[in-house]
């Protein structure tokens, strides 16, 4: 047996009110291919963030054993001096710089008080011949595809002198020709004698590259699977990766009553704004009735936020085509105006980012989307806005001092709740709601959870995205599932389990995969 | 408690107060000359064109810290063509106005049309408009003086000997006329305010102490009376100050109480929020800038009119004193916080130390190195307390 490279032995991290790790342990072995699957939210991202020292030792509870001794990481610096380096999935690279400036960035090759760029180009050179792209280095990042910056990622890592690759879903926004291409060159490298951990949602790739898998679920290690000891199985993989039954964390809907299709999409694409050749959402056909919750399904990346900011007044993307017809009647909802006016409300994903505005008061952040609502002639009525935010603050139990308070200073859950009220003071016919209970505690979520059901009794439809196979299961009416742009697969609320939604994901990624080799 | 209460009240009126205490130091430097009526008149009458400014400024600012370098030379440019009109085309000065203003909104809006259509920087957008109209204000001068002879155009626009509120008691030293603007300015402000308090009452909203709004109206009454006392022993209102009350009103509603107002602040407070909240972003940028140009076509005819003649040199460094009012008076370098009374206090702020160090004869240089001193310090303030609070 090989000797361990790696070991973490119960790791646990604690965020506040959160227990993202418990007790996780890993162990790789110096030369391997080590996969780590496991839902969104799961833990990945923060167990490799420990690893590479993106959360600081003292942050975090357990060992680090690394190359035989125990690793005390300030930050990713002195990972990267171990030779452990970590490519995150969203690539950390300067457009309008060259590929040797961004190799050697932060690790600059030096020459007296200045940079030695002959030096600089010619490394940069060789470490480009090492992962096979026959690019010069001297070429723009701009200039080149996702594929090929993803393996200057690889060759900036190899000039770090690494001995553990760290690569987080590097696939995820690759073609399968690239993908492939990436896979073989990290085999490659295994023959050289580099370790890897992946981290990856496609079981193709899993089993096609994978000495040993690690399941993680809701922050612990379900289990560690060897390729040489167990047969694995993708349906082996999806049973650890889920199988939890999901207990009574959400409100019954009492007196069901759907209606009519209120929204209805048909044959929708959409194209990324700056890579415009990248189809972002494929042909998708969604419809919801009144008094539904119908939910979508997928994993990250999947187009689902691109599918629903698009629907909200072409909000994201370019060259979006399809007809979207509401209450029947086909529209063109070219603004967010003309949406809002529509009755449609998109209640966002980021609400720090792209909700609230968090220096404004409570009042003012829940008037914003509705100012005709308390308005006359262009003349804001501050007395009925103060009156309109009381109101809405009570209804759903938003905790502050008064409405004046500003909205920054709020806890997760609550900010949550006033984007809700700011959108529901709109008075939407129609609400997408994007991943609403994320980052938000328990108590919070079942209170949104609770107004998601008033909604619908009111006649309205909901739309609920959600990285939370057991919130869409619990809370939905209807499920589509959505990979990679496309809607691939429906199930009824009732029918639908973690199990075969999970499989309709991964089994659809692997037959794509396997079309075209 | 009672301390907190304390902090919060000098938190929030920074500015206020540091207004009273540098007015104090000079008062005491300058044996009350400051105080002295003619002084009073002339703080108002020097730094009209600064309110004006700084008030379309803010709007400017509180899209996302967006400032408007071109003010100056619009300043002069508007001024150059109407002086032009008036005096070598003999147009009535009526129609002098007109023009001037239509040649300001279309210069505020070629801005704007960069800056919000093509989304050229407005740092950009301004700096190059700042060269160009400097430079076309030679061309429209010829390089030389014009100087304004008509007298009800520069007695209006704040310039000439009586460019005041006539008396009509006609009372020795004393523009009684002016008193009474005053008081009647004191009736309707309290009016105001009980009038908003008697609504509330009746629909059942919150209302704040009865206390807090008496002394708040005895305290701004008390400087409105003692601002016009001051300016009737003197001359009377200047018309001038009358230009700035209007612009300070309608753009004080525009911001505190309006949907475009509250637009603005929407804007710079977070612009992808405000996008999903259905507001067009690209109007606000294009009417921020477009309202620019109107208040500096406005400035550029209060400044021919209280020097009387039109040079190609006026106007320089005017963005610089909008620019500093504005964050003297606490609105914020990256957008969305702001009022036109802080801009207000600001200006008055910069104002007071320009006239106080005349009079104890500070020469120009140290005034600026001292104006550039306070413009560090009331920012560097505003952002150390922002960031205790955090």
């Amino acid at each position: 047996m090989a000797k361990a490279l790696l070991e973490m032995k119960n790791i646990t991290k604690t965020f506040p009110g959160v227990k993202a790790l418990y007790k996780v342990n890993l162990e790789v072995e110096e030369g391997e291919i080590h996969t780590i699957v496991g839902e969104n939210g799961a833990g990945k991202s923060t167990l490799m963030n420990i690893l590479s020292g993106v959360y600081p030792y003292g942050s975090y509870e357990g060992e680090v054993i690394y190359d035989g001794s125990e690793c005390k990481f300030a930050s990713i610096n002195d990972s990267e001096q171990k030779g452990i380096v970590i490519i995150h999935q969203e690539l950390a690279l300067v457009p309008y710089m060259t590929i040797g400036e961004n190799m050697f960035l932060g690790n600059e090759r030096v020459k007296g008080i200045s940079i030695d760029w002959d030096e600089t180009y010619d490394m940069a050179d060789k470490y480009l011949a090492m992962v096979g792209l026959a690019e010069s280095s001297r070429t723009l990042i701009k200039d080149i595809g996702v594929g090929k910056q993803q393996l200057v990622e690889i060759a900036k890592a190899l000039a770090k002198k690494a001995r553990l690759l760290i690569l987080d879903e590097p696939t995820a926004s690759l073609n399968e020709k690239d993908s492939k291409a990436l896979l073989d060159l990290i085999l490659q490298l295994k023959k050289e004698g580099l370790t890897s951990i992946l981290i990856s949602h496609k079981l193709n790739e899993i089993s096609y590259i994978a000495d040993k898998i690690t399941v993680i679920r809701d922050g612990t290690t379900i289990e560690t699977l060897d390729k040489a000891v167990d047969t694995i199985t993708e349906d082996r993989i999806i049973k650890g990766m889920v199988g939890r039954s999901i207990s009574e964390r959400f409100p019954k809907r009492e007196n069901v009553n759907i209606g009519d299709i209120s929204l209805e999409a048909e044959n929708w694409n959409v194209y990324h704004p700056i890579y415009e050749e990248l189809k972002l959402v494929d042909n998708v056909s969604i419809n919801v009735r009144k008094g539904e919750v119908v939910g979508i399904s997928g994993l990250m990346g999947a187009g689902r936020t691109e599918l629903a900011m698009s629907l909200f007044g072409k909000s994201y993307g370019k060259d979006i085509s399809g007809r979207l017809k509401l209450n029947g009647e086909v529209v063109e909802l070219n603004n967010v105006r003309d949406a809002i006016r529509h009755g449609l409300a998109y209640v966002t994903e980021d609400r720090k980012g792209n909700g609230l505005i968090l220096m404004n008061s409570i009042k003012h952040n829940i008037s914003l989307a509705n100012l005709v609502g308390v308005s006359s002639r262009g003349v804001i009525d501050s007395d009925k806005e103060y009156f309109v935010a009381q109101n809405q603050r009570k209804m759903l139990n938003i905790k502050c001092s008064t409405v004046e308070q500003h909205v920054g200073n709020l806890s997760g859950g609550n900010q949550q709740k006033a984007l809700l009220a700011k959108w529901m003071f709109a008075n939407p016919d129609i609400l997408i709601l994007d991943e609403p209970t994320r980052g938000i505690d328990v108590g919070a979520k079942h209170e949104i959870y609770c107004i998601i059901n008033q909604l619908v009794a009111e006649g309205r439809s909901v739309i609920l995205i959600s990285s939370e196979l057991p919130e869409l299961i619990g809370m939905c009416d209807r499920i589509y599932i959505m990979d990679s742009g496309k809607i691939v697969g429906e199930v009824e609320g009732s029918m639908a389990t973690q199990e075969n939604i999970m499989a309709h994901i991964l089994k659809t990624s692997n037959k794509r995969s396997v079309d075209n080799e | 408690m009672n301390r907190a209460r304390v902090m919060s009240f000098i938190k929030e009126n920074t500015m206020i107060i540091a207004l009273f205490v540098i007015t104090a130091f000079f008062v005491w430097q300058t044996d009350g000359i400051i105080l002295l009526p003619a002084n009073v008149s002339n703080l108002i009458s020097q730094n009209a064109y600064v309110f004006v400014l700084a008030t379309g400024m803010l709007l400017c600012i509180l899209t996302g810290g967006n400032i408007d370098l071109s003010v100056g030379s619009v300043v002069c440019f508007v001024g150059a063509t109407g002086a032009i009109f008036m005096e070598k085309h003999d147009i009535h000065w009526v129609l002098a106005v007109i023009f001037m203003l239509i040649i300001g909104i279309a210069i505020g809006a070629w801005h704007g049309f960069w800056i919000a259509y093509i989304k050229v920087p407005p740092f950009i957008a301004t700096l190059a408009g700042m060269l160009i109209f400097r430079g076309l204000s030679n061309v429209v001068l010829n390089g030389l003086t014009v100087s304004i002879t008509n007298q009800t155009f520069t007695k209006l626009f704040g310039g000439g000997a009586d460019c005041y509120v006539p008396d009509i008691f006609g009372m020795d030293n004393f523009n009684m006329t002016s008193m009474l603007i005053g008081i009647i300015a004191c009736i309707i402000y309290v009016c105001i305010q009980f009038r908003g308090r008697i609504i509330k009452a009746k629909k059942g909203y919150e209302m704040e102490s009865i206390d807090k709004m008496i002394i708040r109206s005895i305290i701004i009454s008390a400087v409105i009376l003692a601002f016009s006392y001051k300016l009737s022993m003197y001359k009377g209102i200047p018309f001038a100050l009358i230009i700035v009350a209007i612009v300070v009103l309608v753009y004080g509603f525009i911001t505190s109480k309006t949907v475009l107002g509250r637009h603005f602040y929407a804007v710079g407070g977070n612009e992808k929020a405000a996008k999903l909240s259905g507001i067009n972003t690209s109007k606000v940028y294009f009417i921020a800038y477009t309202n620019m140009g109107f208040l500096a076509a406005l400035a550029g005819m209060m400044t021919i009119a209280r020097l009387t003649s039109a040079q190609p040199t006026y106007g320089q460094n005017y963005e610089m004193d909008a620019i500093g009012s504005c964050f003297i008076g606490g609105a914020s370098a990256y957008g969305g916080t702001g009022k036109v009374s802080g801009v207000i206090i600001g200006a008055l702020l910069m104002g007071v130390i320009n006239i106080g160090m005349s009079i104890m004869g500070v020469g120009a240089d140290i005034q600026r190195v001292v104006k550039g001193i306070v413009l560090l310090g009331a920012v560097a303030f505003d952002v150390i307390t922002k960031k205790r609070k955090d």
